[in-house]
């Protein structure tokens, strides 16, 4: 697929020779109005991309950590109106890559479109729908994320045959989400020798995409095992964790951000 | 077929597999291989001898003379609740437990409402020996014990859904987040017309040995294989699509499904899905959907767990856009009543969710001269304590 917008995220992995820090929180979690904030801080205390999760229902994909962000978060009130309402300042405060994450229901009865819309005007620069198939997002989705200048980030698993890696590779312009092992969303301790030669392979495939690792990355020790072959690593559970314990988000990230990257 | 699935897992617009990259080689490997598995001599020789000599099959159609007086038409009713178990769920069981064998699965998951399925899934696995797990809503739990225990007595472990509403929808969370991090040992086998491709498809054939039989019987009955309706209740819709299924091509045969309404459709208590929902996507597949309009899933309500679903399955949103079945609604009232109806007219006690298709004889134009077949889906037994409870008998 030929390089058709460079936005935030490729400009991030062209010039960056550190491994990169994305760190996932849940839109309107802990408070309804800290979602502004907390990207704000993770910028400050150098995270290099942030995924904004847009909560629903019935998360699959998710952990019980992520759950209850997503729980409370839809209790606390948010939605999609209100998230691109709170998004309108973003780039007034923001300059790192900012990324979309969720399931694709709230995206569809919000319409794809005027979601990419309002994905390009207050500057989100990709998305990740885990429950979006590759074969529906080629045919009913490539070309208006496109259009609105979005990226969309595929994920790959220890169970993912090479050949739809690479297809995964071709069909992605930014980066590929690796996730960590078979598992939902969650925080664990360490990674065993089956990841480590799953992280050695994808890397020794030599893919024109960079990778980062997800799902399970928690402290410094693992995420420098996650991106000892990868490009960087993504936290969720673990900094949901600290989220829902915090009462000085900006010094709590300040402190979280710097001990991962060391 | 002008109602099956296409190539690529849709009825319409309606289906496909809507599922994170973690199963998708667990839903393709089900994918290439379920039409050779089930269609392979040996797999049609177990399912057939197991449905006949285990099931118990074919069940009886069974001419309600009462009824048919009554309601002033010939009302026949296929006795799925005479199944092993007690419902129509273990046709589907006993297929997707040999396929699960011959893709080389030692462990079975499953998620359960009312616990019909999870019951009929626990049975086929003690009689394979298969290791079962069976997610169900705590709630569930609560109001369904005696499917609880039975269950466990045939060494299925349950394990409650704590999470969201705590009822099917989140069994069914569950059951997919358990299959996501066991991904190569373990089968789901997903109790109705629901989920990612190739389920809604593989369960609609498995139960589609009811339609099959309906023709046999109604024809050595009266002549003709085709009766003018067939009703039946939806709640993921397996036990209609099965009764369904031999009849959908041919447009002189009335399909009727019968949503629960709960305490009315406007209640803002109510499963009926047709009527409140928009096209969305839940479990693994884009179909009607019960959602607010920020794309949240609504919880549903109805006195009948096995109906407390707030989807249908793709193949019913397909047939209800197309208009090829009819679908109405009965509350919790009406069901309850023609349950009680049941039982005093013809000497059965049906499950509360079959009684759901036995409110549609009221709401049915009918004719002396028409040939009706309701699927009795269910038995009654589990829901004693509820009848108890409703009281007025
Ligand atoms: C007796 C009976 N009928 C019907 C249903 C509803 O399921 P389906 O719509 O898949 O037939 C259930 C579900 O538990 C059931 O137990």
């Amino acid at each position: 697929m030929k390089v058709t917008h460079m936005n935030r995220i490729n400009t991030l992995f062209a010039n960056t020779r550190q491994k990169v820090l994305s760190v996932y929180f849940t839109a309107g979690f802990p408070n309804i109005d800290d979602t502004l904030s907390v990207a704000k801080h993770l910028e400050k205390a150098g995270a290099d991309i942030v995924e904004i999760g847009m909560p629903f229902s019935d998360p699959v994909a998710d952990g019980p950590t992520i759950q209850e962000s997503n729980k409370q978060a839809l209790d606390n009130g948010m939605n999609l109106e209100l998230l691109f309402k709170q998004l309108e300042k973003l780039r007034d405060n923001v300059s790192i890559p900012v990324i979309l994450m969720g399931y694709i229901n709230p995206v569809i009865q919000y319409g794809v479109e005027r979601f990419c819309q309002s994905c390009e005007a207050v500057g989100v620069d990709g998305l990740i729908l885990p429950d979006l198939p590759m074969a529906e997002y080629l045919t009913e989705y490539h070309s208006t994320f496109e259009k609105h200048g979005l990226k969309n980030v595929f994920l790959i698993t220890p169970q993912t045959s090479e050949d739809r890696i690479k297809t995964v590779d071709d069909n992605t312009d930014g980066f590929i989400y690796m996730v960590s092992s078979a598992s939902t969303t969650g925080a664990q301790s360490s990674f065993g020798d089956e990841q480590k030669s799953y992280f050695e392979k994808v890397n020794g495939m030599e893919l024109k995409n960079p990778a980062l690792v997800g799902f399970g990355i928690s402290n410094r020790t693992t995420f420098e095992q996650a991106t000892a072959y990868s490009a960087g690593a993504i936290v969720g559970s673990a900094f949901i964790k600290l989220l829902s314990k915090s009462d000085d988000l900006e010094n709590d990230i300040n402190t979280f951000v710097k001990e991962l990257k060391g | 077929m002008k109602y099956s699935v296409d190539e690529n897992g849709y009825y319409g617009k309606f289906g496909g597999a809507y599922i994170p990259e973690m199963l998708y080689p667990n839903v393709e490997e089900l994918k290439e291989n379920y039409l050779s598995i089930i269609g392979s001599s040996d797999f049609k020789e177990e399912f057939d001898k197991l449905l006949r000599d285990y099931v118990g099959r074919p069940t009886p159609l069974f001419l309600a003379e009462r009824l048919s007086q009554k309601y002033e038409a010939q009302i026949y009713l296929k006795r799925e609740d005479l199944c092993h178990t007690g419902a129509h769920k273990v046709n589907n069981t006993i297929g997707q437990i040999i396929l699960a064998k011959k893709l080389g699965k030692q462990k079975i998951i499953a998620e359960t409402g009312a616990g019909q399925h999870g019951v009929a899934t626990a049975t086929v696995c003690a009689l394979m020996g298969m290791e079962c797990i069976v997610y169900m809503g705590k709630i569930d739990m609560e109001r369904q014990r005696p499917n609880v225990e039975r269950m466990r007595i045939l060494g299925a472990r349950v394990v409650p859904a704590t999470s969201g509403s705590q009822t099917l929808k989140d069994a069914t969370n569950e059951a997919m987040r358990h299959w996501i991090n066991h991904p190569t040992d373990t089968h789901y086998i997903i109790g109705s017309v629901v989920g990612p491709h190739p389920y809604p498809d593989m369960v609609a054939k498995f139960q589609s040995v009811i339609s099959e039989e309906i023709m046999n019987q109604l024809e050595a009955a009266t002549g003709s294989p085709y009766p003018d309706y067939i009703l039946a209740c939806v709640g993921g819709g397996s036990n209609a699509a099965g009764a369904f299924y031999h009849f959908m091509d041919n447009e002189k045969v009335n399909l009727v499904a019968v949503e629960a309404a709960g305490h009315g459709v406007g209640s803002g208590e109510s499963a009926a899905t047709t009527a409140l929902g928009k096209p969305g996507v839940l479990h693994g597949s884009k179909t009607l959907l019960m959602q607010t309009k920020d794309g949240q899933v609504v919880e549903p309500y109805s006195i009948s767990a096995g109906l407390d679903y707030p989807g249908i399955g793709p193949i019913h949103a397909h047939l209800f856009d197309t208009g090829r079945v009819q679908f109405l609604n009965a509350t919790d009232e009406e069901a309850m009543n023609a349950g009680i109806e049941l039982s005093r007219q013809e000497g059965i006690i049906p499950a509360i969710e079959s009684a759901h298709a036995f409110v549609a004889l009221q709401k049915l134009d009918l004719t002396p001269n028409d040939t009706v077949v309701i699927n009795l889906s269910g038995r009654g037994d589990k829901d004693l304590e509820t009848y108890i409870q409703w009281g007025k008998y």
